[in-house]
């Protein structure tokens, strides 16, 4: 669990993160999205010392952060940043060993952390482990970027706008692979983007920064549902807002008893894969599969009122 | 223009032929007097010279191979050879009969048809691109043809060996001296020169005084900057206790050095501070982060990044110093420029050249043993993607 409780900093007279406090529980995905200027990477670097807070305090299981030597509390913490930052005269090996090698760990014990995480993020370790950066497509110099912030198995991970240079469909997949990866290792994640689309797909939690201040906390429904104020709404956006609503929630739960023609959907596609599978072939209904064998249907009156509640 | 013909190489052909046509050597009565010139065709026996005129022509004509740079290679090598029979043959029979003094120097048109085939050579090796490893054989192939040549004694008629032959031993000390000037100011700008320069990348202000006045001494005349030296260093040694037991004297080695070194840091510190600006700031970011100390990341991460930029710097300090160590021979410093402002004095033009060309030998070596580090330096792929 990371405490993070009324940190403030102060640059020659600007308030940049302004008494800031959130509560972020171990094994889940915090997202702080922010438009830019909003002190959200700020927050995101005072966690490991990056930079200094003005004031307040960060706890990392009851631990303070201020009584741990800064570059000794980095190596406990992942760090993954836009443009992924690999050293350009490593290998994508030696680049995933950087923490282990601080570390100390033995040898072995590194060459058998860096293959495993190569094959984890898709990579055939014997084809990749000694090539440089360089080599790479922008993607995999991503992953490369992550595994790397991964490679001593870290309790917390930290992600700077970590997709942020990637093209949309590369990005989606880099996603879709920290779910899969956060599923299986379990870490607690805190990212930072400016992007709500992504802030939505990946996140347990949403802090929505603005001036420096945390203007709301909470479960992603709840962000899209019951904005705190304007700005929140404004980035939410108010006519994506029914959409971002849907693709939040899982047909499973709109599953009722019926037949329905045409080609079926997984009971955990989202509302609005549904939705938009109604529009685009012109039906009222959709049978639903769960491991391939077909449990009922979803309509389209039971997805309107199921978003229509806000009126 | 017919296909298949090397611009650059119809250029080399003209003007080769063009330099064919001028005085290939001079004679002259003794070392100082004004001498006549001697053709291509006078220079030697009809044989030599039909022999050497068919290998520099067959080797011009080679280099017209646009398509076969291995070729055109080939062609300025057989045309220097070509070029070396003539004057190793010619030098003796120029000088039978023609009295005890009488010296024989190569003229305009050796040096012509010289430049041209070394044009020839590189340009046929920059189509070539051969790697470091490669380029580092050539270099010795090339050096280890000239020591031949040299210790053959085929060439030891020339009146510029026999220069050197009246100063075989105070050659051999003026050539350490050389080098000890130009490398160990080199060796003493780096010692100085990187930790300045790291310091300067980290702290604006110190950059912002110490480039300035770095800048400054850069702009001083080479001859000004050795002269100051003399009344500095004298007041040094007198002023200051042990200065003098330890060889600091206003002229000599020791001023020589220190001018040196000043002209050095400058390169030095720049370099130094541009190679460590270039290191992609992500990948700082990324060692800070991961929590590297600030030790770890400057030998770990950007000293690594910066270091062909730096070694960039200590080239062309190293060319420069070997250029300027010249001057150090008139303030006593020793080095090739003893010969050169002997030469000088003595209107010996020869005795000139024995100075210069070693000089000039030296600093192109040199540069080309740093571009091969420099190469090596940069071993990781140069292509670099966001």
């Amino acid at each position: 669990m990371i405490e993070i409780d009324s940190i403030t900093k102060v640059y020659g007279g600007t308030t940049v993160v302004d008494a800031v406090s959130m509560t972020i529980e171990t094994g889940t995905i915090t997202v702080i999205v922010g438009t830019s200027g909003s002190g959200k990477t700020t927050l995101l670097r005072m966690i490991n010392r990056l930079v200094e807070p003005t004031s307040g305090s960060v706890r990392i299981n009851g631990e303070a952060t201020s009584d741990i030597a800064p570059h000794l509390l980095r190596r406990r913490i992942g760090y993954a940043i836009q443009g992924h930052g690999l050293f350009p005269h490593h290998s994508v090996g030696r680049n995933i060993a950087a923490v282990p090698r601080l570390l100390g760990w033995p040898k072995d014990k590194i060459a058998a952390r860096v293959d495993e995480l190569l094959a984890l993020f898709g990579m055939e370790p014997g084809a990749f482990r000694d090539r440089f950066p360089a080599e790479l497509s922008g993607g995999q110099q991503q992953r490369v970027g992550v595994a790397r912030a991964l490679a001593s198995r870290p309790d917390l991970l930290l992600m700077d706008e970590p997709f942020g240079a990637l093209d949309p469909i590369i990005r989606a997949r880099a996603q879709a692979d920290l779910r899969e990866i956060h599923q299986k290792l379990g870490s607690t994640i805190v990212l930072v983007t400016h992007d709500m689309e992504e802030a939505i797909r990946l996140a347990d939690r949403v802090g929505v920064m603005d001036g420096g201040k945390l203007v709301q906390h909470g479960p992603p429904e709840e962000i899209v549902a019951r904005p705190a104020n304007g700005f929140v709404a404004e980035m939410v956006g108010d006519a994506e807002r029914p959409m971002r609503l849907l693709s939040l929630i899982p047909v499973r739960g709109l599953v009722e008893d019926g037949a329905a023609p045409g080609e079926p959907l997984r009971d955990d596609a989202s509302l609005r894969d549904a939705l938009s599978e109604c529009l685009w072939t012109g039906r009222d209904a959709v049978p639903v599969t769960r491991d391939g064998a077909v449990i009922g249907r979803v309509t389209l009156n039971a997805i309107r009122t199921r978003v229509g509640r806000h009126a | 223009m017919p296909r298949g013909l090397s611009p650059p190489g119809l250029l080399f052909a003209a003007l080769g032929l063009v330099a064919l046509a001028l005085p290939f050597a001079t004679l002259r009565a003794n070392r100082i007097v004004a001498g006549e010139g001697v053709f291509l065709w006078d220079a030697a026996g009809p044989g030599v010279v039909a022999v050497a005129l068919a290998a520099m022509i067959a080797g011009l004509a080679l280099g017209l191979q646009a398509a076969r740079p291995w070729w055109r290679l080939g062609g300025s090598l057989l045309g220097l050879a070509g070029l070396v029979l003539v004057l190793s043959r010619g030098a003796g029979r120029l000088l039978e009969g023609a009295g005890d003094l009488a010296r024989v120097s190569p003229a305009a048109g050796f040096w012509c048809l010289l430049l041209v085939l070394m044009m020839l050579m590189a340009d046929a090796l920059s189509t070539l691109r051969p790697g470091p490893r490669l380029r580092l054989v050539l270099l010795a192939a090339v050096l280890g043809a000239l020591a031949l040549v040299l210790t053959s004694g085929a060439l030891s008629e020339l009146s510029i060996m026999q220069e050197y032959r009246a100063r075989a031993e105070g050659f051999r000390r003026a050539a350490i001296r050389h080098v000890a000037l130009a490398f160990g100011s080199l060796g003493a700008a780096a010692a100085i020169g990187f930790p300045l320069g790291i310091l300067c990348h980290r702290r604006a202000r110190l950059r912002g005084a110490a480039i300035p006045v770095l800048s400054f001494l850069q702009t001083i005349p080479s001859l000004a900057m050795f002269g100051i030296m003399i009344p500095v260093l004298a007041w040094v040694a007198a002023t200051v206790p042990g200065a003098a037991e330890i060889g600091i004297a206003g002229i000599g080695f020791a001023p020589a050095f220190l001018a040196l070194l000043l002209y050095s840091l400058l390169p030095v510190v720049a370099n130094t501070v541009a190679g460590l600006n270039a290191t992609p700031p992500a990948a700082v970011e990324a060692a800070r982060g991961m929590g590297m100390t600030d030790r770890q990341r400057l030998w770990g991460i950007e000293l690594p990044l910066a270091l062909p930029v730096m070694l960039a710097g200590l080239r062309i300090v190293l060319v420069q110093n070997i250029g300027l160590a010249v001057i150090a021979g008139l303030i006593g410093g020793g080095g090739f420029g003893t010969f050169v402002f002997q030469g000088l004095n003595q209107t010996a033009s020869d005795l000139i050249l024995l100075g210069a060309l070693p000089t000039v030998v030296l600093a192109l070596v040199s540069a080309i043993v740093m571009d091969i580090l420099v190469d090596f330096a940069r071993r990781t792929p140069k292509r670099e993607s966001a």
